[in-house]
């Protein structure tokens, strides 16, 4: 059996998930910064594409960068480059539709976040950029493993947005998920229950993890 | 060393409107809760803007409105301790003190442990200390960031009764020892009388002129005043030519010297008498009254009474060894003329 569906899957979860984390942190600290209706319309953009169905972010994004549109034609007159149907296109569709869980999770971290905290920081004379990284990460850090395990689970298991921009090609950008559709629609039921299983241990073992997380966190780190 | 401060700021229906001016000293700033005090202490901090105003440390403009000027609150060089010790839960005692001091400190991390009783726990986290420690570590941290003024807000109400005094006492430590100005937020007028030397009332967001602490204890001037001191017992009064009466307590008395403005008299529970024990009695005005309630306190009763001809009650707290003894003679209550508090 060719695992190439998993590992593409496992690649591209994991590129997406790390892009979410670094935007996803820091588009939910400037957002829980804000104030009013700025950020009522800021929250809701960054939130939307939580509630599309993934076939409108994949025609969205094909709009946005197929062969066809204005960014596609420019990117390959120039550089010769095509940024649909290659295992790296799921990366743009996953990128987009797992930001959001990465966002609102890190977002509720913050606000719940003690704020005398971070002014107490403040006014000891610390940067703010000190209290980000040595205050508000550490002490938002399970918030912030929640959202990225959402996140790559989510990744994982992305069909619509992802079989519109990067199809199913055997080999090449096959994922796990592209892959169950794909033998089910040739009536192969063998393979695809195989996918479908490779599919649930992977549930099974996220869902697991974090359980595991969720049990540890409360022991606190002992005094030297 | 000073602090001028200025501030006006509004938020929603409130409208904070605050001045002064104080100097090397304790300087307390009371007010019912939602006045502004804790606002006023943050927009010192710069972790709140006023809309308009001007802050002034020790020669230093921390913010003008008018001149565009606000430093940002890592540059102002202000203590501000919270209502919770605010430590950073993911640090130990030690590092929480350390990483508030300045490159060239000139008192190690260390001495500040020793000084506030901490030194056997510098390696703990937050979480594995009394509140009473928590609190110490919040101070010592603050001290250690080498601040130009302090600034207490309500340091008391998150802990025990027992806790209190002890930390009364550190912080009375803490002043005795820093050059420079310190406000304090309290709402208990002991813990107000004995740690400041000035007092600031807010009223609705609006600050009165400071006043010694005597002064607003023994001499309020205002309705608020009383409230605000604690006295329990506050009329309305008119003056009339050199009479003042006084309808719910039926009383009319002579006074050549009362202010036109007159609008309430107060007197405090503690200071009335059993009419027995009134010496000289040209020095006290007499009530007779109607018992209508007794509540036993610790060392005093409160008795809750009617006078005579009045239609209001008023609270009398008595000492219970002098209580013992009123049962034995006739229900008359002694008022101090000059403990008469006439208010506007």
């Amino acid at each position: 059996m060719d695992l190439f569906p998993l590992f593409n899957s496992l690649r591209i979860s994991l590129i997406a998930t790390l892009i979410t984390l670094v935007t996803g942190i820091l588009a939910a600290y400037f957002v829980a910064r804000l104030s009013g209706a700025v950020k009522g319309i800021l929250d809701t953009l960054l939130t939307i594409p939580m509630v599309l169905p993934p076939t409108v972010v994949g025609f969205l994004l094909l709009m946005l960068i197929s062969p066809k549109s204005f960014l596609g034609q420019i990117l390959k007159s120039y550089f010769d480059l095509t940024l649909t149907m290659n295992w790296y296109s799921a990366i743009f569709a996953v990128t987009i539709v797992t930001f959001p869980l990465m966002y609102r999770t890190v977002r509720a971290a913050f606000e719940a976040f003690d704020q005398n905290l971070l002014y107490a920081g403040q006014t000891l004379g610390l940067s703010d950029r000190f209290i980000f990284l040595k205050i508000l990460l550490p002490n938002c850090k399970s918030g912030i493993i929640a959202g990225v395990v959402l996140a790559f689970a989510r990744g994982l298991g992305e069909y619509g947005a992802t079989s519109m921009v990067a199809g199913y090609i055997a080999g090449r950008t096959a994922t796990v998920s592209t892959t169950v559709a794909y033998y089910w629609q040739i009536g192969l039921d063998g393979p695809a229950v195989f996918w479908v299983i490779v599919n649930l241990v992977i549930s099974f073992a996220v869902m697991l993890t974090v359980n595991f997380y969720e049990k540890r966190r409360p022991v606190r780190k002992e005094a030297a | 060393m000073s602090l001028y401060c200025r501030i006006e700021k509004h938020f929603g229906p409130f409208r904070l409107d605050v001045e002064f001016d104080a100097g090397d000293e304790v300087v307390s700033v009371m007010g019912a809760s939602g006045s502004g005090k804790s606002m006023t202490l943050r927009c010192i901090a710069g972790i709140e803007k006023p809309d308009a105003g001007r802050i002034v440390l020790n020669g230093r403009t921390l913010f003008d409105s008018e001149k565009k000027i606000n430093l940002p609150p890592q540059l102002r060089r202000t203590g501000l301790l919270f209502q919770d010790p605010a430590l950073f839960p993911n640090m130990t005692v030690l590092e929480n003190i350390r990483l508030a001091a300045p490159r060239n400190a000139k008192v190690t991390a260390e001495q500040y442990l020793e000084s506030y009783g901490l030194d056997l726990l510098g390696n703990r986290y937050p979480d594995q200390l009394s509140g009473g420690q928590k609190q110490r570590c919040a101070i010592a941290r603050m001290l250690a960031s080498e601040p130009e003024i302090l600034m207490f807000d309500e340091p008391f109400s998150a802990l025990d009764t027992h806790l209190r005094w002890q930390m009364e006492r550190e912080i009375a430590r803490t002043i005795a020892g820093f050059q420079g100005t310190v406000l304090l937020v309290s709402h208990n007028r002991d813990e107000v009388f004995r740690l400041s030397d000035r007092v600031t009332v807010l009223t609705d967001g609006k600050s009165e002129e400071l006043r010694t602490k005597q002064d607003l204890f023994f001499r309020p001037v205002s309705y608020a005043d009383a409230l605000l001191t604690g006295c329990k017992n506050i009329f309305p009064a008119s003056v009339r030519e050199s009479e003042i009466e006084i309808p719910g307590l039926g009383l009319t008395l002579t006074c050549s010297d009362a202010p036109e403005n007159v609008r309430y008299a107060g007197i405090r529970a503690k200071r009335m008498l059993p009419g027995y024990a009134a010496q000289p009695a040209e020095e006290y005005l007499f009530l007779n009254y109607r018992v209508l309630n007794i509540t036993e306190s610790i060392f005093t009763y409160i008795v809750e009474i009617l006078p005579e001809n009045g239609t209001k009650s008023l609270y009398w707290e008595i000492d219970k060894s002098v209580y013992a003894g009123i049962k034995d003679h006739a229900a008359s209550v002694a008022i101090p003329r000059k403990e008469l508090m006439l208010l506007h």
